[in-house]
């Protein structure tokens, strides 16, 4: 009993100093996953859910719209992540030799999407993407003769339109984590570079890629963990449409969830997704990571 | 000798002359990428904000302006009289603003407990808590919903759009990164003045962290203004929503009203991009803060 008493006068603090934070992971975390992996078995009602095994499971690889959602969600983080890693990080290059005030500047300039809802932003764009002249883009297109286009209204530019959508907002963080990267690598190492005539591509790819792959994994990872969830964009803008052709699995799992009210089977979806970002994450850092020296 | 010496100057002045043009038509060309770039990053706001104060009423068509013709708020009119937006925005400043403060008090208390005071179990705790970070929201949502709104019967309530992000890892963790930074001498020289645990935390610890919580306060209130997905699963009533969810509301109600939709949007925005502009130090160097170092 004195041991106890003894243990809670020394370390009764600390424990009440995380207390919070530890019930909430309890809560709100562990007992969800378990939760979740348990519901994913069930033909889930509130008060009568009822074990049936793998079927939702099997019902989900079944399901066409799946693997089309799959596929959507493939796409649009092969089509936007590399692509935007690439934006940000030429961006921050060319940003990076002007003064501070300059760099201030176009900090600011880029940051200040990120600042703005995502729902204000896919409004905005939403109009950009007017079917008709009223849209900027159609209109601005159209200075060059190009009829109106149905952006996100067909299928075979929906998603390509929420893609793009993607190159001119959020490059804000990535930006500012580069140049500060920039900043920390040593000058000698570039006058060195100098001394023996090295070309501006040759330092690049010997000094500067290699000492901010920090960087770019955490950019690389964050933005791939994001992008397999994408979600309010498209409920905003398309709504999944048009004939799927923008649904991604985190709005199939929406959908499923809570319009259709299949927990089960939106568990079971949201389970694989779980697991194929968290294998992504772990790919990465494998596959990125082996030369990084930090 | 000599005559050979000077020809090897006179090369590497016609060399120099080359490179300092190179650098000219160099610096051109970054300046001509990163106006462009800026310009298609902050003209989808400007013409948002343009719009907004255009009275363009219900037409579905219309010509889009660079320059307002005419000055006229009745869209902002019409967005306030219309919906419940005041409602909205005192629910969205609620919300975020204990969200934050309870993020502010546990994140601080729990990351100075695994900064700087030992216990069994440390570590460990710590660890597990950061792995979750990387459990994608989807995988945990369904239970999480079925548990606040079936179970803790909390639907449409304050409590439940707050209750999953009253303390969050990545804000644990940015705190723990700060004070790990802090000089423990101060700690114990107030330990050995006989000051309690909490004391040394209120007195000696939050003063000297005032730059640490002011990024984290910052980042999670803009975070929680923006967040969409949550609020709007859990909320019924249009008086329990918060702005962003109104908004989305509206676009769906009023499908034809684009003057409407850019007043809302602005609205939304427009608290984030002062606190953007006024505290914009905090926002460009907290970024770097606990994001790459890990």
């Amino acid at each position: 009993m004195d041991k106890w008493k003894q243990f809670f006068r020394d370390y009764g603090w600390c424990y009440l100093f995380i207390a919070v934070p530890v019930i909430l992971f309890l809560v709100f975390t562990l007992y969800p996953v378990l939760a979740a992996l348990v519901m994913s078995f069930q033909k889930y009602h509130v008060l009568n859910p009822k074990w049936i095994g793998f079927d939702n499971y099997r019902m989900m690889f079944q399901d066409e719209v799946f693997w089309k959602a799959m596929w959507n969600t493939f796409v649009f983080t092969v089509g936007t992540v590399p692509l935007n890693l690439f934006i940000t990080l030429g961006l921050a290059i060319l940003i990076f030799p002007r003064s501070t005030r300059t760099q201030t500047f176009f900090k600011a300039a880029f940051y200040l999407p990120t600042v703005m809802s995502g729902v204000t932003l896919a409004l905005v764009w939403f109009w950009i993407y007017d079917p008709t002249e009223s849209g900027l883009l159609n209109m601005f297109l159209g200075l060059f003769g190009i009829e109106n286009v149905m952006w996100l209204g067909k299928s075979n530019s929906s998603l390509f339109s929420i893609m793009f959508m993607t190159y001119f907002i959020n490059h804000g963080a990535g930006i500012i984590l580069y140049l500060a990267a920039l900043g920390g690598i040593p000058k000698s190492l570039y006058e060195a570079a100098d001394i023996d005539h090295a070309s501006e591509w040759s330092k690049f790819k010997n000094i500067t890629w290699p000492l901010l792959k920090p960087t770019t994994l955490y950019l690389l990872v964050t933005s791939i963990i994001l992008s397999f969830q994408v979600f309010m964009s498209i409920y905003l803008m398309t709504q999944g449409g048009p004939n799927f052709a923008t649904t991604t699995i985190a709005y199939l799992i929406y959908e499923h969830a809570f319009v259709y009210y299949k927990f089960g089977l939106a568990a079971a979806e949201s389970f694989v997704l779980g697991f194929i970002i968290i294998l992504a994450s772990i790919a990465q850092f494998k596959f990125m990571s082996s030369d990084v020296e930090y | 000798m000599a005559e050979i010496r000077t020809a090897d100057t006179q090369m590497s002045t016609a060399a120099l002359q080359k490179r300092e043009s190179k650098r000219t038509v160099w610096r051109v060309i970054s300046y001509v990428i990163l106006s462009f770039w800026v310009l298609v990053t902050i003209i989808p706001m400007y013409w948002m904000v343009v719009t907004s104060f255009r009275d363009i009423g219900f037409s579905a068509t219309f010509t889009p302006e660079w320059f307002p013709s005419s000055f006229s708020i009745a869209t902002y009119i019409r967005f306030f009289t219309k919906t419940d937006a005041v409602q909205w925005l005192i629910n969205s400043l609620f919300v975020s603003g204990v969200i934050t403060l309870s993020n502010v008090l546990f994140a601080s208390l729990a990351g100075y407990a695994f900064a700087k005071l030992r216990f069994p179990g440390r570590n460990m705790i710590f660890w597990v808590l950061l792995a979750t970070m990387m459990i994608p929201a989807q995988a945990t949502l369904i239970p999480i919903y079925i548990m606040v709104v079936n179970v803790f019967n909390l639907a449409d309530t304050y409590i439940a759009v707050m209750l999953p992000f009253l303390v969050t890892v990545g804000n644990i963790f940015l705190m723990k990164q700060y004070m790990s930074t802090l000089p423990s001498t101060l700690i114990d020289a107030a330990r050995i003045d006989g000051c309690s645990e909490f004391k040394i935390f209120r007195k000696v610890i939050m003063p000297i962290s005032k730059p640490g919580v002011a990024v984290l306060a910052i980042f999670t209130f803009v975070s929680t203004w923006n967040e969409f997905f949550w609020p709007f699963l859990v909320t019924n009533s249009s008086g329990m929503r918060t702005i962003q969810v109104g908004l989305a509301t509206f676009k769906f109600a009023e499908t034809v009203d684009y003057g409407g939709l850019m007043a809302g949007s602005v609205i939304a925005a427009l608290p984030m991009i002062v606190l953007f502009f006024s505290l914009q130090r905090y926002f460009l160097q907290g970024i770097t803060i606990g994001a790459v170092k890990g």
